[in-house]
């Protein structure tokens, strides 16, 4: 029952019993925090609080603060929002297309990159809000009847299925983590011995048991929930690419927008999943569990999106030379020879090159490579948006209307707050919730520990 | 049949999964009622051993899904068709049918959306699992590392434990 090829390299490194894969997960949350951990916490804080600030100032002012004018009237704020948004998804991708396909490396990693989706969608989600200028009224989106004479939201617009997708995503994606913290936070609550610690985990692990039919139920739920995620993650990008997709400005009215978004969130997802357990399994000195195979796999990972990003890339220029249309030639050929020339380039260099150098196996196993190309990926996912968006947008039809955009110290200032927030959230987690699917976790233990597979006897095929 | 409820429980714990999946084989053959197994985590082949029924909660999840589908189906038609009914950007809107290829987005993940917190949901009230409930598991330990078997109290049942490979027998 237990039986694993012994040619597979161990997912748990050392020797590890049930009881040491318990403590190494609670020891974050019961020990001090480290002083890395306050000085990252500190920082974060303060661009968080400076990014509410700047975000006050938009509110109260009005989103004339920023650097849009009458030509680019999309810049930064979508920019971040498909940015966020598209890191959002590797953490899906990991918890549940690794879940389909059976694949075990995930279960020390998914915990941390669902919660790098939940906190990166709350991200994404305050840009359309900010942008709306008058925050109070965003409940508009929804489908409310209203005394204006039951006027309803338009099912018609992408922008509306934006607001269905993201709220969707966001909340499955909360309870499919939740669901799977249940059990650990149980464990948390059972060996805790400070009585307000103990209070805090009761409530939040619902009085959970570890019942046979209640494992036989969680492992159905979760099995359903990856199978309803699945398309779900898929769907939410392919939305937000419609938002540009089905507009008829040239640049944006691309049906390959779909495929490409998705395998571009992806790509940039795991380079910020890379960027996170890095740090996190230094901090915390979780070596053990988050192996080099993972971070290994991880960078394939990136290595193949990164490819399928760039034939996308020239799939769109190939298609705006084929299509014979003037100014879709013109808007691509803007986008590399034009005032931008610099943002196309730095989205090439980041997106399509840097990740090539993963095809050596000595380069995608060193750590401080795979953290510097992590943050090149993500800087280049980040120029990608801002080349589709500002690029198609600022040299309109008439050559009278030509704009530049800039942006003001608010547009950076939220985008800056922003990335605060998220580690904000990311920080605080870690100290406070089990960083590893432990439970999950332990069904490997005996399949996959470094120990246990070395007393393997290969004749023993239960 | 031996009338059980009434009877003390006796609660055995154990270290490992693979002596606690057989020890369930063992108490079933010998004809033992097993009332209920606790584990840290899902222990493989622990259901079918135990008897217990294949859960119906993905069957649910589909008909949540369906009514969620349904909602999608109503909201669009009658927001889009049938109260307001306006002419968007030249794309039909005068019946649904015509108009529906805009809505797949939003059919699609209402569906979802309705599949997945019902489920989840039904999930939480048939488990008994709510903010604050009480722990289920009578020993701390096994949400760590040690597993639990609770049987009755029925004649031979200690020696049939004790043999199994129990590391502590404790009657409750």
């Amino acid at each position: 029952m237990h039986y694993e090829s012994n040619v597979r390299e161990p997912l748990i490194l050392g020797d590890k019993s049930y009881t040491d894969i318990t403590n190494d997960i609670a020891r974050p949350i019961e020990t001090k925090a480290p002083r890395l951990w306050w000085i990252a916490f500190s920082i974060a804080l303060t661009m968080m609080l400076w990014g509410f600030g700047c975000i006050a100032y938009t509110i109260g002012t009005g989103i004339g603060v920023w650097g849009l004018n009458k030509t680019v009237g999309w810049a930064w704020d979508i920019t971040n929002f498909v940015w966020w948004v598209g890191i959002g998804h590797a953490g899906t991708l990991i918890s549940a297309v690794l879940l389909l396909f059976r694949q075990k490396w995930r279960m020390a990693i998914n915990r941390s990159a669902e919660a790098m989706t939940i906190f990166s969608v709350i991200q994404a989600g305050l840009f359309p809000l900010i942008h709306m200028g008058r925050l109070w009224l965003a409940y508009w989106v929804f489908p409310f009847p209203n005394q204006y004479g039951s006027l309803w939201v338009n099912f018609n617009s992408p922008l509306l299925w934006d607001v269905f997708a993201i709220s969707t995503y966001l909340t499955v994606s909360t309870v499919f983590w939740y669901t799977g913290l249940i059990p650990d936070f149980a464990m948390i609550r059972d060996r805790a011995i400070n009585p307000l610690q103990k209070h805090i985990y009761r409530i939040l692990s619902f009085g959970w048991g570890g019942k046979a039919k209640a494992w036989q139920r969680f492992e159905e739920v979760s099995l359903v929930l990856a199978g309803l995620a699945t398309p779900l993650v898929l769907s939410v990008h392919t939305i937000v690419s419609m938002d540009f997709a089905t507009s008829v400005i040239p640049g944006w009215h691309t049906t390959i927008f779909p495929p490409y978004f998705v395998a571009g969130a992806i790509f940039s997802g795991f380079a910020m999943v890379n960027t996170l357990l890095l740090i996190v399994r230094k901090i915390f000195k979780m070596e053990d569990y988050i192996t080099i195979q993972h971070i290994e796999m991880m960078n394939i990972v990136i290595m193949v999106t990164g490819s399928i990003v760039g034939v996308a890339y020239i799939t769109e220029l190939f298609i705006a030379w084929y299509s014979g249309v003037e100014y879709e030639q013109y808007a691509f050929l803007n986008r590399a020879t034009g005032p931008y020339w610099w943002a196309y380039w730095s989205m090439m260099t980041c997106n399509v090159f840097s990740p090539q150098f993963m095809w050596i196996k000595r380069l995608r196993t060193n750590l401080i490579f795979t953290f510097l190309i992590s943050i090149v990926v993500n800087i280049g996912m980040w120029f990608e948006r801002f080349v589709i968006i500002v690029t198609s947008l600022h040299r309109d039809y008439l050559p009278s209307s030509w704009a530049m955009f800039s942006p003001t110290f608010v547009d950076i200032g939220i985008f800056l707050g922003t990335i605060g927030f998220f580690f904000v959230l990311f920080l605080l987690y870690a100290r406070t919730f089990p960083v590893i699917a432990q439970a999950e976790l332990k069904t490997i233990l005996k399949s996959s520990g470094d120990s246990q597979k070395q007393h393997h006897d290969p004749n023993d095929t239960h | 049949m031996i009338h059980t409820d009434n009877m003390p429980l006796i609660r055995a714990i154990y270290t490992d999964d693979d002596v606690v999946l057989s020890a369930v084989k063992t108490l079933r053959e010998k004809g033992m009622k097993i009332k209920e197994v606790y584990s840290p985590f899902p222990i493989h082949g622990l259901d079918k051993a135990l008897g217990l029924k294949e859960t119906r909660i993905a069957m649910a999840a589909f008909m949540y899904g369906l009514f969620g589908l349904a909602v999608a189906v109503i909201l669009t038609a009658y927001t889009m068709n049938f109260d307001w009914p306006q002419n968007i950007g030249g794309k039909p809107s005068m019946t649904w049918g015509a108009n529906m290829p805009a809505f797949v987005p939003i059919l699609f993940e209402l569906t979802v959306f309705f599949a997945a917190h019902l489920m989840v949901w039904t999930f939480m009230i048939i488990n008994g699992l709510y903010p604050g409930a009480k722990e289920q598991n009578p020993d701390p330990r096994t949400t760590d590392d040690h597993f639990m078997i609770e049987v009755h109290s029925v004649k031979g049942v200690i020696d049939v434990l004790k043999a199994s490979g129990a590391k502590e027998i404790s009657e409750a």
